[in-house]
């Protein structure tokens, strides 16, 4: 009984100490290291950022082209999946150093958030809707339709502001894109409002359920990184290792890898 | 302390959603859950096998899990095996996730309720002559609707901050009002805090409204 009653004891011990020595060892080896960049994204916005087959790792354009940035820049980064929504508010409560998650930068009152760098894509919104449908542009909708789109997003604010004018019933602003094509898919929306490349990303596995619609719509958008507010020293060198990019015909390859 | 202000009002203005939801919702929950709980009593095995499998299979999954199944699964699903079935406003399937959700933990309460009615009263109305059914429909369940009144209001209030999943399939209820906010303006803070405040102006009247009803029970038992 008393041998049973030092094991337990014993294995307690060996558990805490290893629980505490993992958490200071943790803390401490991070310093002693070189600073690992935190990149927050979103992954559910394909061709920019995705995530596949149920496996954890992102990849994308913007993850090929943070990569090439960090390494042309000598910077290590890590990338961090969370809510669109999240994001800003992340680098704002220091929970990452960077965005990039095919953010316009013109959207709203981002600005005066976070830093934004220089653009990278340029895009406008499309609507998409069911192969099937009747409708042929985004002047078509009627006061009974419901249009899907992404938290956040410049297209989440526009179908807001077309239920705000009682264009449609309601613009139904979901957390992920995923959600916006599976109620476009099951008929709980009749469109989604969704970026140029990002829809046609959708398009490439999915011609049989959807098709654009009409020409682009809406504000002209501008995707850029974007670094916590006064942070000048990093979004320089992005925005250099981003001319270099550009330069050295990477990005112009990445665009050939992730756009045709 | 404006920003704040405005948090809170754009919060409040997802109540109705999140109390007409609610009140939907716990009332089927309610009826179901009076009928599981009669199951779970039942001499008939097959039904309290499904009473009980009901219970575990509810209670043993998250609701926002549930949620996503009758929203995006159910009708992927129906569709697939060539239905046209879709819902014609998703806050549908969300009541009746809040509603089938509500009847695990109800019919849980109402069997307590029922089994914490002394024996004696259902021997003695035997005794006079009624059957099982009129014995329970008689003298068991008004009893025991008094002792699980407390219960049910907490399940109620439970309930209400439960709904705040149904954001994820698309109903603008108070936590979504907040989020959709937070997601044009970044006032984080507020934004929640609104949310926060908006729940507390439900829940905090409703949980006063039980202690005192429990209250007035216990003195009027006192004196009694």
């Amino acid at each position: 009984m008393k041998k049973k009653t030092l094991v337990l004891v014993l294995a307690l011990a060996m558990v805490f100490t290893f629980a505490l020595s993992s958490c200071g060892g943790g803390g401490s080896a991070e310093k002693d290291e070189e600073q690992v960049l935190r990149v927050v994204t979103e992954a559910t916005f394909a061709p920019f950022e995705f995530t596949e087959d149920g496996d954890d790792e992102i990849k994308g354009f913007d993850v090929d082209m943070m990569n090439a940035i960090a390494e042309d820049q000598g910077l290590k980064i890590e990338f961090i999946n969370m809510e669109f929504d999240s994001l800003i508010p992340a680098l704002e409560s220091d929970q990452g150093d960077i965005i990039a998650a095919g953010m316009n930068k013109l959207a709203g009152d981002r600005a005066e958030k976070a830093d934004f760098g220089d653009t990278y894509f340029e895009s406008d919104l499309m609507l998409l809707v069911k192969s099937d449908s009747t409708l042929t542009s985004i002047d078509d909708v009627t006061p009974d339709m419901k249009l899907a789109s992404q938290i956040g997003t410049t297209g989440g604010e526009y179908v807001q502001t077309l239920e705000k004018d009682g264009k449609i019933a309601q613009g139904v602003v979901l957390n992920q894109w995923t959600d916006s094509y599976m109620q476009l898919q099951n008929g709980d929306v009749q469109g989604v409002v969704v970026d140029k490349p990002v829809g046609e990303a959708y398009l490439n596995s999915h011609s049989d359920i959807a098709k654009f619609v009409g020409e682009p719509f809406g504000d002209h958008e501008e995707f850029a990184y974007a670094v916590q507010k006064g942070n000048t020293e990093l979004l320089e060198k992005l925005n250099t290792g981003l001319a270099h990019m550009k330069e050295n015909g990477t990005y112009d390859e990445l665009v050939d890898k992730w756009f045709s | 302390m404006g920003v704040y202000l405005k948090g809170f009002l754009i919060a409040c203005r997802g109540i109705p959603t999140t109390v007409w939801v609610s009140i939907v919702a716990i009332v089927l929950g309610a009826a179901l859950g009076l009928l599981l709980a009669l199951c779970s009593q039942t001499k008939s095995k097959v039904l309290r096998v499904i009473a009980k499998l009901y219970v575990d299979i509810v209670r043993g999954t998250p609701m926002l899990v549930q949620a996503l199944i009758m929203a995006y699964g159910v009708p992927q699903l129906l569709q697939s095996m060539g239905s046209s079935f879709k819902w014609s406003n998703l806050v549908i399937p969300a009541i009746i996730v809040c509603g089938l959700n509500s009847a695990a933990y109800m019919s849980e309460v109402i069997r307590s309720g029922i089994q914490a009615v002394d024996k004696g009263q259902m021997e003695a109305a035997r005794s006079l002559g009624m059957t099982r059914g009129m014995a329970m429909r008689l003298v068991i369940i008004p009893q025991a609707i008094r002792i699980i009144l407390p219960a049910f209001a907490n399940e109620f209030v439970t309930l209400i901050k439960e709904t705040s999943v149904l954001g994820y399939v698309g109903v603008v209820e108070i936590l979504r009002r907040g989020q959709l906010w937070n997601a044009s303006s970044f006032e984080t803070f507020p934004a929640y805090i609104g949310v926060a405040l908006a729940y507390m102006l439900l829940t905090i009247p409703l949980s006063k409204a039980i202690n005192g009803y429990e209250r007035r029970r216990a003195r009027k038992e006192a004196a009694a």
